[in-house]
């Protein structure tokens, strides 16, 4: 066990990997086995996800050199500075993965039913598993340019299966979108790379970040780098590809495809926290993600509140739920350089914000699952040729009505919980912050009541006779993650405790992440 | 299909290509080049033989579900390299020291030591058998969907 905990890292990366490549060899054999292997893997890869948090927790930063003689071997000897490929695990780092294992174990089992009448489903596995690769590669590495390869990883395998469903003419339009933003975007990271690695002659991000002087190319750097993450996910201004590539995707990889925004966003926060950290205290970094996210919040909102695509609907309302994330953080971001303020209310918000990523990554996927189901009943994603299906469905009904009460903040259930804890913390900071964020909270309510009422209540139109509750293997996905929901409202000071607050602890703690990589011992 | 003269020329030349291409794979760690470089050379030619032949004829001999399981094992062979050294990290190149490939080369200016390296040609040549049939697979569905044939699921 202690050997499986010390490899951990690569393996949660390595086994998607392999597994992406036994597929075809598998698939080709007996359709059982492939979607067992599939189903093992994720599940093996989940269960290695909780070992590793289990072991952070009690024993700090996770480091693993790839290629050394031993796995905390940071710098080889007669090196100065870290050179090989080096993965560090803290506290968000961990707390991504959690979200990442549980949303690709869905998606998997969600995938079975929903692509069943689909063609090449051979690749779409092969495919879902190196996005899983890229995904987990992201939140785990601790060297910029890995950070960069799996990004691609990530963006290409997401636009091959954002455009799966050929049969479908604006799948191709929403891949093509999605893959012209990601080259850009990519493209950007790797020159601010450039810029970074010209001057300082390292890419490990906790070496970079003891030697970064905050130079002018050092500020065009973080600029690329913040400009290449948001739009990856979906800050206001560089969204307009957001609802065209979500609303097309079979609806498990839209699900998986909200996790990679949450990838680039917690890799925007690593570079503002971890490899620039104090230098931007009291800058106006943090204002920026502020206004744009407080941008996001409100036009996401006001554009879904009238979408009639219920795909697109829920696309726009993850641009808004996203504005709460970037706002929470931003704040914590703007008061960083200054400790009172960071302890009064700082750290608070940070904390708020991360909740928050980790309670969207469970109602949004679940709400696009169940968008999913509608679309797999129905044949259409239009909200108005709807009618009368809670009578034809009743998990899907009861399932969406869980989502529809947690993304819009109702009391107990999570979404309140990461709310109430933003809106207290950035109200010390300017109340506007909060203000809107109710008045935000109170349309996305409005939009998914209508939402609701146009797809579920009223009699039963007689095209939808026939329809039926959707196949198991659909419910059973929905219900993982309704019952992770249900789960974070039973006990938010729980994981408040033991997830949240370490992960927030971590971004805030640049000291510790550069001495695990500089200052361990061989 | 082209002329006569050049597809006579084509099937002469696809030896030196092939051959250079293996080179560029099998020098990858001591010259410039490697799995992937020496990979696209032997794709180019193939795209030479699918100009000289069209498509259709190339589609006898390079089948989908064979390029498939090229490209699969390819990459299993770079994992399973991998993981060979997880007894001490993942990646750890445990032929260091071993007779296959495993001389340690001498520092400086030199003629270059083509045993060494330890997994690195190995992987080169898994690198090398996945882009050859990567690529193949991907030139040759272009060239069929360019031409109106039907590819093979």
């Amino acid at each position: 066990m202690d050997t499986l905990i010390t490899h951990s890292s690569i393996l949660i990366i390595a086994i998607p990997l392999v597994t992406a490549f036994l597929i075809p060899l598998v698939g080709m054999t007996s359709k059982k086995a492939r979607n067992a292997l599939v189903i093992v893997s994720l599940a093996f890869v989940a269960f290695l996800v909780f070992a590793l948090a289990k072991d952070i927790a009690i024993n700090g930063i996770h480091i693993y050199t790839l290629g050394a003689t031993s796995p905390d071997l940071t710098t080889p000897t007669g090196f100065m500075a870290p050179v090989r490929i080096i993965l560090e695990v803290d506290g968000m780092s961990i707390l991504m993965g959690i979200i990442w294992s549980i949303v690709s174990l869905a998606a998997a089992i969600f995938s079975f039913s929903h692509i069943a009448s689909e063609t090449g489903q051979n690749r779409f596995y092969t495919l879902l598993l190196l996005m899983v690769t890229g995904g987990f590669g992201m939140m785990f590495t601790g060297d910029l340019f890995n950070l960069f390869v799996f990004l691609e990883i990530a963006s290409i395998s997401g636009a091959a299966l954002i455009a799966f469903r050929t049969k479908f003419a604006d799948t191709q339009e929403g891949g093509f979108k999605y893959i012209v933003v990601s080259a850009i975007a990519s493209l950007m990271v790797l020159f601010a790379i450039g810029l970074l690695y010209a001057q300082y002659n390292s890419l490990n991000i906790g070496a970079l970040a003891q030697v970064i002087q905050y130079t002018t190319p050092d500020k065009i750097a973080l600029a690329l780098l913040l400009i290449a993450f948001t739009m990856k996910a979906g800050m206001v201004p560089l969204h307009l590809w957001f609802p065209d590539a979500y609303s097309v995707a079979p609806a498990s990889i839209t699900g998986m495809l909200v996790i990679t925004s949450h990838a680039c966003m917690y890799a925007a926060f690593r570079v503002c926290f971890t490899l620039y950290g104090g230098m931007l205290g009291t800058s106006v970094v943090g204002w920026i993600l502020i206004i744009f996210g407080l941008l996001s919040m409100f036009v996401g909102v006001t554009m879904a509140v009238f979408q009639k695509d219920v795909m697109r609907f829920m696309s726009y309302h993850a641009i808004s739920q996203l504005g709460y994330m970037w706002v929470g953080v931003g704040v914590g971001l703007a008061v960083l350089g200054n400790p009172a303020l960071l302890a009064t209310y700082g750290r608070d918000a940070i904390s708020g914000g991360i909740f928050h990523i980790l309670n969207h990554a469970m109602y949004k996927p679940l709400l696009f699952f169940t968008g999913g189901a509608l679309f797999y009943c129905t044949g259409t994603r239009d909200l108005t040729k709807m009618g009368g299906l809670a009578h034809k469905m009743k998990w899907t009904t009861i399932l969406y009505i869980i989502g529809t009460l947690s993304i819009s903040g109702i009391p107990p259930l999570n979404g309140f919980s990461s709310k109430i804890l933003i809106y207290e913390s950035v109200y010390q900071f300017h109340p506007i912050l909060t203000i809107t964020g109710i008045i935000v909270s109170i349309l996305t309510l409005a939009s998914f009541t209508k939402a609701f009422h146009s797809a579920f209540m009223g009699a039963e139109l007689p095209e939808y006779k026939e329809v039926k509750e959707v196949p198991r293997s659909m419910i059973i996905a929905m219900v993982i993650l309704a019952a992770g929901i249900i789960f974070i409202t039973l006990f938010p000071a729980l994981i408040v405790n033991w997830i949240i607050n370490p992960a927030a602890d971590a971004l805030i703690n640049q000291g510790a992440y550069i001495n695990a990589v500089t200052g361990a011992t061989p | 299909m082209l002329s006569k003269i050049v597809r006579t020329v084509a099937n002469q030349l696809i030896l030196f290509i092939l051959i250079f291409g293996l080179y560029v794979i099998a020098h990858g760690h001591i010259t410039p080049g490697g799995g992937f470089q020496g990979g696209a050379i032997i794709v180019s030619g193939v795209i030479m033989l699918l100009v000289a032949f069209s498509s259709k004829e190339l589609k006898k001999s390079l089948r989908e579900r064979v390029l498939s399981i090229m490209e699969s094992t390819g990459a299993l062979i770079f994992a399973a390299l991998a993981f060979a050294g997880i007894g001490t990290v993942f990646f750890y190149n445990f032929l260091v020291g071993t007779p296959i490939f495993g001389r340690i080369p001498v520092p400086g200016p030199g003629p270059g030591d083509i045993w060494t390296g330890g997994v690195i040609p190995l992987m080169n040549f898994a690198v090398g058998l996945k882009v050859i049939a990567g690529l193949s697979a991907v030139v040759l569905a272009i060239a069929l969907f360019s031409s109106g044939e039907e590819v093979e699921e």
